[in-house]
């Protein structure tokens, strides 16, 4: 540990500058950028934002704010809103990938809605940590995409010692999934994506009538899918192939429900289908890898949901192995070198994940009243050899590693 | 008069091919080009004919043949072909369940040469790949070298042959979690581990003495041991072993036996190279690392840090990358050293490690691993800077044949993925466009 550090300290002089500068904080505080990618209108050349009681104060041109006397200042050569990873595992899912870390999946039943992600999550998984020093703020993670409906998620800021401190919404959504990768064998259902359509159809119908008696006993399944029912939380349907897609979006069309598509590899088989719908998408990990299901996925899904219109966002996904986690800033970078602008790749993991998390007022751009969640860097945010050299959250210098 | 229009139809054939006969030089103009050995030219040429580079440099400074074909390549970046010293593309399957050890079980017996893994690392720069079989095992058997050449019909169209004519290959041996399964003839722990391979390796020790011993007499010589033959080939410096080892004690344990055993060996992974870099330099051996974006994932690569790379250049130690693929892309190599300049390395040693690192780690630096005269015409010819995350490759070129072009649909879509990407490849006869036997 000790050479890393004495490594990283040579690594240039950029890093102690900004090392010196970052461990100086406080409640009020500048940050300067000699660009600001607001996602708000266009990047601001040599940029501040003002920052007071955890939210953005003010941001603009360094020409146009004043900063007070009493505001430290920070500097960084881009200045990004906090990132965030629409769908992720970590938290639930740790770094050991040992049977205690792994609370992702519970495989005694294929239909478990009321598995809660805030009883799984551990706000001091390493995972965590890790990718807030690459400037992820927010993650939406939870119950993994391996069972018909492995639980809920939730959505978490990538700081605080436990889970209260760390939640921002304690029920996303439902995680669903549809095709292998929720199949069960051995004579178990759902044996065959006919049996899993069944089934779900089945929950929703019951979930529909539920509580319609009264003195009827509480069922914790039930009552999540009741919410799905009065379409208070999104049903998150993981379906890579074109049948699946197609599947999850018959399925909401019968009961009326709102769903969030997720993965989708065969988009570009069925895009006009997913653009009606209306329905956004967060979709696979733009280096995930071809196989089963997602045989056909590509590096180009996300710009060609772009062209369609449909509003999406990327997503580090579930990783079972190594890496036991994907970081959203690489797989939109790869997006950003594969027919997405880099302004769209940056909405993709920013203010277009906070609109899919129905979190845009409050998060995914520096605007002024919005939480003061920030990412900086000493270069392009996608370039392999750029660092994130801090990150921001709720107004606190929460990273100063160079990464 | 039936074998006259044979012939005829075949000189027909081969005269659509212009690129099969290739006697006529190449010159590819007014690229920036990354020799690798030697200083990077701004506007060069490289001159190719028969498969080898004939001549490299400045524009200024290099003649071209009159007759040369003339490829303008203005703009783009060239540099020799990704060696990729750890990859299981091809589908190998090596040693089975009945034992820790199998020297004799040989992985030119299992890869597919049409698997579309192979596309895949064409389409990302890969010239030259170590196909390896798993690391379950504390030996999992032998490797192959392999030029990831257009159109292979069965494995022998991928081998590379030594001065002697034998095809080439290392051995693949681990360490570490991997193999400790616990069940059967497997090893418990890492000392139980240490302890089989060393055993193996006496009783090659004691094979070796004893074919010397027997010289011509073959009474005396002992039956023919194909695990042994293999190991004593290892002890003599003839296979190298290719090791995969993450934990820093685990390295130190591959330091120990190379110590003892004397032979080759490439360490492979690396993940806490950062801590042990003085020893690894000390021992001279060679390191091939990987590039992960985030650590654990299993117990031996929790402390896996982006910074080895960089530990090891700074103490002088050889360092080469791997695509261990699939654990990462192989049409992403470049990044592997993109991510290394990310944790420190410079920009030099991060191309050289893409490169002629590791050329030396398969033996065979004197035939590739940089853009010099004489060497095969294995090169990439890239959209810009190699370590950029918006650069491409744009084409592959195995021995001065073009096997990978972005501008045709079919490696297109071997390149970014989609319907059909990773469908193996079918059979195919050069120049015709469609395929025979299939329906694709």
């Amino acid at each position: 540990m000790f050479k890393a550090k004495v490594l990283l300290r040579v690594l240039g002089s950029c890093f102690i500058i900004n090392c010196f500068l970052l461990t100086v904080f406080g409640q009020k505080t500048a940050v300067k950028g000699e660009t600001v990618w607001t996602m708000a209108g266009e990047p601001i050349t040599n940029g501040v934002v003002l920052v007071k009681d955890g939210k953005i104060e003010a941001v603009g041109p360094a020409a146009q704010i004043q900063i007070p006397a009493d505001y430290q200042v920070v500097s960084a050569k881009v200045v990004t809103p906090g990132l965030i990873d629409a769908h992720s595992v970590i938290g639930l899912a740790g770094y050991l990938n040992q049977p205690h870390d792994q609370m992702q999946i519970e495989g005694s039943s294929p239909i478990q809605p009321e598995l809660r992600a805030i009883d799984a999550y551990n706000a001091r998984e390493k995972l965590v940590e890790w990718v807030r020093q690459f400037g992820v703020t927010t993650i939406h993670t939870g119950h993994a995409p391996a069972a018909l409906i492995s639980g809920q998620t939730m959505i978490a800021k990538t700081v605080g010692d436990n889970v209260d401190q760390a939640t921002v919404i304690q029920t996303a959504m439902i995680a669903a999934t549809l095709g292998s990768g929720a199949l069960e064998s051995g004579g178990k259902s759902p044996g065959t994506r006919g049996k899993q359509a069944a089934m779900l159809r089945a929950l929703l119908l019951k979930a529909q009538n539920y509580g319609k008696k009264e003195d009827s006993p509480r069922d914790l399944s039930l009552e999540m899918m009741k919410m799905v029912i009065d379409r208070k939380i999104p049903l998150l349907v993981t379906a890579e192939k074109a049948q699946d897609i197609m599947t999850a979006l018959r399925i909401a069309k019968e009961f009326n429900i709102r769903i969030v598509l997720d993965g989708v590899s065969e988009a570009p088989q069925v895009m006009e289908e997913i653009k009606a719908s209306g329905f956004p998408v967060i979709v696979h990990p733009t280096m995930a890898r071809a196989g089963g299901d997602r045989e056909s996925l590509s590096m180009e899904t996300a710009s060609k949901l772009k062209r369609a219109g449909i509003l999406f966002a990327l997503q580090s996904g579930y990783e079972t192995y190594v890496p036991k986690t994907r970081i959203v800033l690489f797989e939109a970078g790869v997006a950003a070198a594969n027919g997405l602008s880099r302004r769209d790749a940056l909405a993709s993991i920013t203010i277009d994940a906070a609109k899919i998390l129905g979190l845009d007022e409050r998060i995914g751009s520096i605007e002024k009243g919005k939480d003061a969640d920030l990412a900086m860097y000493d270069g392009d945010p996608f370039e392999y050899a750029t660092h994130c050299t801090g990150t921001m959250i709720g107004g606190k210098i929460v990273s100063q590693v160079l990464r | 008069m039936k074998k006259y229009l044979l012939s005829i139809f075949i000189l027909l054939f081969l005269s659509l091919c212009p690129a099969m006969g290739q006697t006529r030089p190449t010159a590819f103009v007014g690229a920036r080009i990354i020799p690798i050995i030697g200083e990077p030219v701004e506007n060069g040429v490289l001159i190719i004919q028969n498969g080898k580079i004939t001549a490299v440099g400045d524009s200024s400074a290099v003649q071209i043949p009159a007759n040369a074909e003339r490829i303008d390549v203005s703009g783009k970046v060239i540099m020799p072909g990704l060696v990729d010293t750890h990859s299981h593309i091809g589908e190998p399957a090596g040693a089975d369940g009945s034992g820790p050890i199998q020297p004799d079980v040989r992985i030119l017996d299992s890869v597919n040469p049409r698997a579309a893994g192979i596309q895949r690392a064409q389409s990302g720069g890969i010239t030259t790949a170590n196909v390896m079989p798993g690391s379950g095992h504390l030996d999992s058997g032998q490797t192959l070298y392999l030029k990831l050449r257009d159109d292979a019909n069965t494995i022998d169209d991928l081998l590379i042959y030594d001065s002697d004519g034998k095809y080439m290959g290392g051995i693949k041996f681990a360490n570490g979690t991997n193999s400790l399964r616990g069940t059967g003839k497997f090893p418990g722990t890492r000392a139980k581990s240490a302890a089989l391979v060393r055993e193996q390796f006496i009783k090659a020790q004691e094979y070796r003495e004893k074919v010397r011993k027997a010289g011509d007499d073959k009474d005396k010589m002992p039956p023919r041991d194909l695990a042994m033959e293999a190991l004593v080939e290892v002890l003599d410096g003839k296979r190298t072993i290719h090791f995969h080892t993450h934990r820093h004690d685990d390295i130190l344990t591959v330091l120990r036996l190379k110590k003892e055993f004397g032979f080759k060996v490439v360490l492979h992974h690396v993940s806490e190279g950062w801590k042990v870099a003085e020893e690894i330099a000390a021992a001279g051996v060679p390191s091939s690392i990987i590039m992960i974006e985030a650590p654990g994932g299993k117990l031996e690569a929790v402390d896996l840090s982006l910074t080895t790379g960089a530990a090891l250049e700074k103490v002088g130690a050889l360092v080469g990358f791997h695509t261990d693929d699939y654990i990462t892309d192989s049409r992403l190599f470049l990044r592997s050293a993109a991510l290394g300049v990310r944790g420190g390395m410079s920009r030099e040693k991060a191309l050289y490690g893409m490169t002629m690192a590791g050329a030396m780690m398969l033996d065979l630096d004197k035939r590739i691993g940089s853009l010099t005269t004489g060497k095969d015409a294995d090169f990439i010819v890239l959209s810009g800077d190699p370590l950029s995350v918006y650069t491409h490759v744009l084409q592959t070129y195995v021995e001065g044949r073009k096997v990978f072009d972005r501008s045709d649909p079919k490696d297109y879509l071997i390149a970014v993925g989609g319907f059909g990407a990773t469908t193996d490849r079918q059979i195919h006869i050069d120049c015709f466009d469609g395929d025979l036997g299939g329906d694709n």
